[in-house]
This record gives C-alpha cells, sequence and structure tokens, in this order.
C-alpha cells in the first residue's frame, strides 16, 4: 500500500456513519474513493452539494457538477443543493461533524496552518477558517515530512495560521496521533517503524500509550 | 421590458477601472463567454471579485494574465498555479476572504445593509485591531458589505424579462453578486419567454437583473477538463 493510500485506507476509518463530513481539496477529498459504496454519510461539499458522492461514470459526467476540487461527483438521494452563502451557513452554525483538512504544518497544540507560504505558494483561504473553527471535529491528513524529508508535525507552527487550537487527530503514512492537553499522544502507528523512529521524524515531542504497532503488511 | 442585448453591447457597458462581481466556484457557473468577450474589449484596470481565479487558460485567469486585472477579491486560488506566479510577481493585488465571510459580505450588500458582526477568525493576521468591536462582554469582528458596479452571472434558463434559474454546483455565488451589484449582466444557456420558469423556480428575480446575454452555445470552456477525472 502507497503512503497515500495508507493515509486514506486509515481515514476512511475516521467516518461515523449517520454523521455530516466535509472533504478538503487534496488528499482528503479522495477518501469518498475508500467508503463502502452503501455507506450512511452525507458529504458536505462547500460550493454547494450536502449528499455528493463518488465520481460519475465518464458517460454521466456532468460539467456543472463538481466538488470543491473539480472532480465530477454524483449525489445520493436525498442531496441538496445551494448558494455558498447558505453552504456555509451550514458550516458556522455547526452542523457539520467531522471535517478532514489538509497541512504545510500542524503543531502540538492543535494550531492548522494551510494557507499562506509567504512568497512561495498561497492558495489563499477557501472554506478552511470556517471550517476549521466551526466543525465539530477536525482530523488533519498529511505526510509526515514533506518533499524534503522536514517534519510537518511541529511543537509550534512557524507559517501564518489558519486556525488555533482547533485539530483534534492527525493522521500521517506514519502515525495516528491526537492532540491532547499533554501534547501529542500516539494511537497507532501504520507502519514497519519503530517509536524512537517516529519520534526521529517528528519535530514534535509525542507521547507512547504503548499501542501496538498495526502493521498494514502491505 | 425585454433585457436581452447583444453580447458586445452588454460587455461594452463595462469601464477600465471597473469593479466587477464574476459568479463561479471552479467552472461551473463561471460565466465564461461574458468574460471571453470582456477579454476581446480589453477594459484595464479592472478590480475583480471571485471566489477562485478559474484555471489557467480560462475565465477570470485569461483577464488577469492578459494583463486587465489590478486587483482580486477571491477566497483561493490553489489550482491556479499562473495566477500564484502573478501574484508574487506584484503584478496582481490579491486580497483574501474566507468563502462564506465573502459569501456574506456579497449577500449583505445584496440585502441593502451595511455589514455584519463574526467571530472568524478574529486572532488571523487576515484581521487588523480596527476590525474588532468590543461589545456587551463579547469581542466581534465587524466584516463591512461589498458590492460592486457589475456582477457578470452565469444562469441555466432566464426568461426575457430577466428571472434566472440556476442549476445544480453552478448556483454558488451568482444569486448572491446578482442582488449585490449596480449593473447586473446575466449570461443563460436557454432563454424563454416569460412564464417559462415556473414562479417557484426562480432563483434570481427579474428586478436585480439588467442585462440578458442568450448564449448560442456552449464553448469547450464550459466542458468536462479531462484533467479533473480520477482513473
Amino acid at each position: 500500500m502507497s503512503a497515500t493510500d495508507r493515509i486514506l485506507n486509515r481515514a476512511a476509518q475516521e467516518v461515523v456513519a449517520g454523521s455530516i463530513v466535509n472533504l478538503g481539496i487534496g488528499l482528503p477529498t479522495q477518501v469518498i474513493h475508500f467508503l463502502p459504496d452503501d455507506f450512511d454519510v452525507q458529504i458536505h461539499s462547500e460550493n454547494g452539494i450536502l449528499g455528493a458522492w463518488k465520481q460519475a461514470q465518464p458517460e454521466a459526467m456532468d460539467p456543472f457538477l463538481i466538488d470543491s476540487a473539480g472532480a465530477y461527483v454524483t449525489t445520493r438521494p436525498g442531496s441538496s443543493f445551494f448558494d455558498s452563502a447558505v453552504s456555509f451557513a451550514m458550516i458556522r452554525r455547526a452542523r457539520l461533524d467531522l471535517t478532514m483538512i489538509g497541512a504545510f504544518e500542524v503543531d502540538a497544540s492543535g494550531n492548522l496552518a494551510n494557507w499562506k507560504i509567504p512568497g512561495k505558494f498561497s492558495p489563499g483561504i477557501g472554506g478552511a477558517m470556517e471550517l476549521a473553527q466551526k466543525t465539530r471535529r477536525i482530523v488533519v491528513l498529511t505526510t509526515h515530512t514533506d518533499k524534503k524529508g522536514r517534519s510537518k508535525i511541529l511543537e509550534t507552527c512557524r507559517l501564518p495560521l489558519t486556525a488555533k487550537r482547533c485539530v483534534n487527530r492527525i493522521i500521517s503514512d506514519l502515525a495516528v496521533m491526537d492532540v491532547t492537553p499533554d501534547g501529542l499522544v500516539v494511537r497507532e502507528i501504520l507502519t514497519d517503524i519503530s517509536d524512537a523512529e517516529l519520534q526521529e521524524l517528528t519535530e514534535a515531542k509525542l507521547t507512547f500509550t504503548g499501542a501496538e504497532a498495526a502493521n498494514d503488511g502491505q | 421590458m425585454k433585457k436581452n442585448r447583444s453580447i458586445e453591447d452588454a460587455i461594452a457597458a463595462i469601464p477600465s477601472g471597473a469593479t466587477v462581481m464574476i459568479g463561479g466556484f471552479g467552472n461551473p457557473g463561471t460565466p465564461f463567454s461574458l468574460i471571453n468577450e470582456l477579454v476581446r474589449q480589453g477594459q484595464t484596470d479592472l478590480t475583480l471579485i471571485k471566489n477562485d481565479a478559474n484555471e489557467p487558460g480560462h475565465g477570470i485567469s485569461r483577464l488577469i494574465e492578459n494583463g486587465q486585472v489590478k486587483k482580486l477579491i477571491t477566497t483561493h486560488i490553489g489550482l491556479n498555479k499562473k495566477v500564484i506566479e502573478i501574484m508574487n510577481a506584484g503584478d496582481l493585488i490579491v486580497e483574501f476572504h474566507p468563502q462564506g465571510i465573502l459569501a456574506e459580505k456579497i449577500r449583505t450588500a445584496g440585502a441593502g445593509s451595511f455589514g455584519f458582526l463574526s467571530d472568524i477568525a478574529l486572532d488571523s493576521e487576515i484581521t487588523r485591531p480596527e476590525d474588532l468591536l468590543d461589545w456587551q462582554g463579547r469581542t466581534y469582528k465587524v466584516e463591512m458589505a461589498l458590492n460592486a458596479q457589475f456582477a457578470l452571472v452565469h444562469a441555466a434558463r432566464a426568461d426575457t424579462m430577466g428571472n434566472l434559474a440556476y442549476r445544480s454546483a453552478a448556483i454558488n455565488f451568482n444569486p448572491l453578486m446578482a442582488m449585490a451589484a449596480d449593473c447586473v449582466i446575466a449570461e443563460a444557456i436557454d432563454v424563454g419567454d416569460p412564464g417559462c420558469i415556473p414562479p417557484e423556480h426562480v432563483h434570481t428575480q427579474s428586478a436585480f437583473v439588467s442585462l440578458l446575454v442568450a448564449l448560442p452555445s456552449l464553448t469547450s470552456d464550459y466542458g468536462v477538463m479531462a484533467h479533473h477525472v480520477r482513473h
């Protein structure tokens, strides 16, 4: 299993039946492909869909029906369309149970940075500030390190923040970590790596609970 | 009152230096035909208000790449590396807002009000101290309404009076912008006689629409983009 698939496969297990979930642009929107076809969930896509579902068959793709990342999605029975003010009313009124979101940096206090790398790559805020501040549960999906091998999981974020103290859980290609009042606690290790090796690859101090390594063996 | 115009006449109403709201989230709801005519006519020093910058070579990215835009008020341009380069080179001023806050600023202007109080991003770098208001024990951010001289919107159906109906994910910012601009120019795929849209299915009422352009056909801009198809 690739590092990306390992994140997505584990992320899919975060989706609780009967919930309303927003999936951010990038890795999170791909989580939908790892859910069973009949799974009971309503995907909120902030461009104006409640009840978005997997990609349409090629002959049925509708260029006017995309998710927030541009994929040609389908909708499920009971779905609805609405304008952007209504879409974010739903978010700010805390009607969403879970948002999975990408990160440039995330830290031990649950701070999230994913909108601006000054002078280099500033994709912008999109829905991230409102989603991060107002969704009941925030799970960050990220590679553990960047392309240069530097930890993306920091003691304190250095980039401009999207929202403070908003993240509940981090799922990387190496581990599942929870943000607690005592910092990051490792809940699962997702690959063949020791506690010491995981800490070596992580800038933030990690606490290990003695959880068994869940090597996926693939 | 008939509002039909040729696309040339409708876009000629926009002078250089104008502030223009443009509907769309990604492709759906983007009025590509009106934008392409604005590229052809060449008005400059425009301030655009749009959720995103479309993608390189498409939609408002063409206006920006063509040097017609001095400022973009937006939420997310992550799918357009070209516009990020132009911004980083200092050739385009970009003002980012949280997406729902931008929508609400536009909705507020469209409702004839002047601002609202928010608790989003109070301690972010997008918030200046002078934007904060302490009121009865809580701190809020004052978000001012956002209006514009022009709005360009895309509708699936229209009648010749200017009533509009949108389809699926092409609603997004269109009905909000159609209420918030002084002169609203709508393009529609299908234009019929008054009554062709059942009254309860009218999304934007004729009172808000100034000029209407019937699209003879849809260009490839409106189609499926191969790189967004997952294999």
